[in-house]
């Protein structure tokens, strides 16, 4: 039988992979920001698991990581609201809102033979 | 736990460095309009004095100046810690700090009479906020402050990029936002591996106690990737041309002169004071690895670029490499761990004279292009007669930046090389010899076009502030004077070489002079050959092809698909690299 910190520690390690994959393969940037708030809760989540496990030790918990998790959290908070507002203002000035990269340009037939 | 920790006196400087931009970002954010910029101008003054004061206390005290927030000790408290790493980036960040303040007045100046505008409101604010959150990350004792101060970085970097509101700045913005928030939440992920095996954060504390344990390696691991991914080290700098390329000049210098330092110091951190013993040599050796892999690629694709601002961007890829060569070389075989010495030194040096010659070249850059108004390299005949000052800063910070005497970056590359050659390594020799070429080579090559005479006196289609010219100019002197430190007092003579040796002038010349025979070969838009010799026609067509092979693998490693999983190899090849023994 395992114990709550350990379920917690491998619900953590799902959403990281999760997240991970998200944010990796889908091309929408809408996408990459929720999967990067995925893997934001994973971590969060394997940090309760470490408070929980300061039990362990003898305290009713280790508040340490519930201070670092919130201060964490109002850090992710930021960075959501800072790529969505990008994201709407790309939206309003572009025709698509895909991240590709612009397309490498293709050498010029000619340019490099030095044409004066 | 070696001594208990206290504040020493001149601990508060430490605070006033963080704090007093931070509140000049909130009086400048809440007093708007005309006034951010002269709120901005006191901050930077008052932050340079802090900084020359912090220099003054440390040289006083003669060691670390520590201030315990709210009197409370680690592993309980906070610390704010300044060692000898932050004496050196401290002042040259208030140096670069106070020459883009001046160089940006021509740019975001809002003079009475004039419609006020956001950008220039943004500008000095988050100038601002990016002094004060460096500070935070050369002070912090403990990882999660770090965190906490790599971010504040990024956000306050990010808008820079996309200050003009272009759909293309935009999209660079977004994919380097995107990017580095990957990079934090691995970072992150690490310093919450490191509480949980050792229930602190606190790097002195930490530092005793860590021991090659697979919570600590996966730590390591994840925390070197994403602080690599943040900055913009080959495979991993899908976001950095677009980003740096495509902002206004005076925002290009604070991105690519200061803002990827941040992230590289607590690299530095990390590996030299947190982790010096679970470092492991083939560790060391991969992270230079890829170092020697932005130089090659950085600087062979920057001779690709056709754009002025886009060349200089990937120099900075390459040069960001150059950071990187210092690990392997202050490993300490005997103790099999990392040691402060030479090297180290070396890779220091680097980094301040990389902000003071990569900021002094975009600005020259951003002269170029508001004179012309475009940035192509091969319409740039005439030019060193229009814009004398602005070419030869440009001609000053190459000239720093390829580690010609008596540069700073001279001076580091001796101190890597004799580290190089005290272990043995020879190779990271050939890659720092190869490295000045590869420099030189884009050097010469745009200033060999923007010497080039013209056939009619190009006419500037708008005039370039003088102040702004100077600015430029200063901080390229600033870099290429940086190794005359070795004349003055002790200890600096003793342990930097001599930058007024002849030999070295000599060495200087060769390097110059294979660098115009790599920018023949390589570069874009060259002058016609001479008709009728079929070797050269072939030799030609060969080096174009390996130029336009390197382009193209760039393109293919800046995919994000691509890019994220090298972040996800990356992380692993580090932590089997630190595997004790393997």
């Amino acid at each position: 039988m395992t114990d709550a910190a350990t379920l917690f520690g491998l619900l953590a390690a799902a959403l990281v992979g999760i997240g991970i994959y998200a944010l990796i393969v889908n091309p929408q940037p809408l996408r990459k920001i929720v999967a990067f708030n995925v893997v934001g809760n994973g971590v969060f989540v394997l940090f309760g698991a470490i408070a929980h496990r300061g039990a362990g030790a003898g305290w009713g918990g280790d508040p340490v990581p519930q201070a670092l998790l919130i201060t964490g959290l109002v850090v992710a908070f930021s960075a959501t609201a800072l790529a969505v507002v990008l994201l709407l203002r790309l939206a309003d000035e572009a025709d698509s809102v895909s991240l590709a990269p612009e397309a490498p340009a293709p050498p010029e037939p000619g340019a490099d033979q030095g044409q004066a | 736990m070696p001594h208990e920790m206290t504040t020493t006196p001149g601990g508060l400087l430490l605070v006033l460095a963080v704090l007093v931009p931070f509140t000049g970002v909130l009086l400048a954010f809440a007093l708007g309009g005309r006034n951010a910029q002269r709120v901005a101008t006191l901050t930077v003054l008052a932050g340079v004095a802090i900084a020359i004061a912090i220099v003054a206390a440390m040289v006083r005290a003669d060691g670390a100046l520590v201030y315990l927030l709210g009197g409370w000790a680690p592993p309980l408290g906070i610390a704010l810690r300044a060692d000898g790493l932050a004496l050196i980036m401290i002042p040259a960040i208030a140096v670069v700090i106070l020459g883009i303040g001046v160089y940006a007045r021509a740019d975001f100046g809002t003079p009475a009479g004039v419609r006020e505008a956001r950008a220039p409101l943004v500008f000095w604010v988050l100038l601002l906020a990016i002094w004060g959150s460096l500070n935070l990350v050369f002070v912090s004792g403990d990882l999660f402050t770090l965190y906490v101060a790599l971010e504040l970085l990024t956000f306050a970097a990010v808008p820079l990029v996309s200050l003009d509101g272009r759909a293309e700045t935009l999209r660079a913005a977004l994919r380097y936002l995107l990017y580095a928030l990957l990079g934090s939440v691995f970072y992150l992920l690490g310093a919450v591996l490191l509480y949980g095996a050792y229930g602190t954060l606190d790097i002195q504390l930490l530092a005793g106690m860590v021991r090659p344990e697979p919570a600590t390696l996966a730590a390591a691991a994840l925390m070197t990737a994403g602080l690599l991914a943040k900055t913009a080290l080959f495979p991993l700098h899908l976001w950095l041309p677009p980003a740096h390329a495509g902002a206004p000049p005076a925002a290009s210098a604070v991105l690519s002169g200061l803002v990827i330092k941040g992230s590289w110091f607590l690299v530095v951190r990390l590996w030299f004071d947190v982790l010096p013993g679970v470092i492991t040599a083939p560790s060391a050796q991969l992270l230079a690895a890829l170092g020697a892999g932005a130089i090659l690629v950085g600087n062979v694709v920057a001779l690709r670029q056709e754009r002025l601002k886009l060349l200089v961007a990937y120099s900075t890829v390459a040069q960001i490499g150059y950071l990187f060569l210092m690990f392997p070389l202050a490993f300490d075989g005997d103790v099999a761990a990392l040691a402060r010495g030479g090297a180290l030194a070396g890779g220091m040096l680097q980094a301040i004279s990389h902000a003071t010659a990569k900021a002094a070249m975009f600005m020259a850059a951003g002269l170029v292009y508001k004179a012309l108004g475009h940035d192509r390299i091969g319409e740039f005949a005439g030019v060193g007669r229009a814009l004398p000052v602005s070419v030869l800063t440009f001609a000053l910070a190459g000239l720093a930046l390829m580690g010609l005497p008596p540069s700073g970056a001279f001076a580091a590359k001796k101190l890597l090389l004799d580290a190089a050659g005290a272990s043995g390594q020879w190779w990271w020799e050939v890659v720092l010899d190869v490295g000045g070429l590869l420099t030189a080579s884009y050097v010469v090559l745009v200033l060999a076009h923007a010497l080039a005479p013209a056939a009619e006196p190009v006419k500037p289609h708008a005039p370039v502030s003088r102040l702004a010219e100077v600015a430029a100019l200063a901080l390229a002197v600033c870099s290429l004077a940086l190794g005359l430190a070795a004349l003055g007092p002790a200890p600096l003579d003793a342990l930097l070489p001599d930058p007024l040796d002849l030999k070295e002038f000599g060495s200087a010349l060769l390097v110059l002079a294979g660098g115009a025979v790599l920018a023949a070969c390589l570069g874009l838009r060259l002058p016609p050959l001479p008709a009728g010799d079929a070797v050269v026609a072939a030799a030609r067509r060969a080096t174009v092809a390996i130029g336009a092979a390197f382009v193209r693998a760039d393109g293919a490693l800046r995919q994000w698909p691509v890019a994220g999983l090298a972040l996800i190899a990356a992380a692993v090849a580090f932590g089997a690299a630190m595997v004790p023994g393997g």
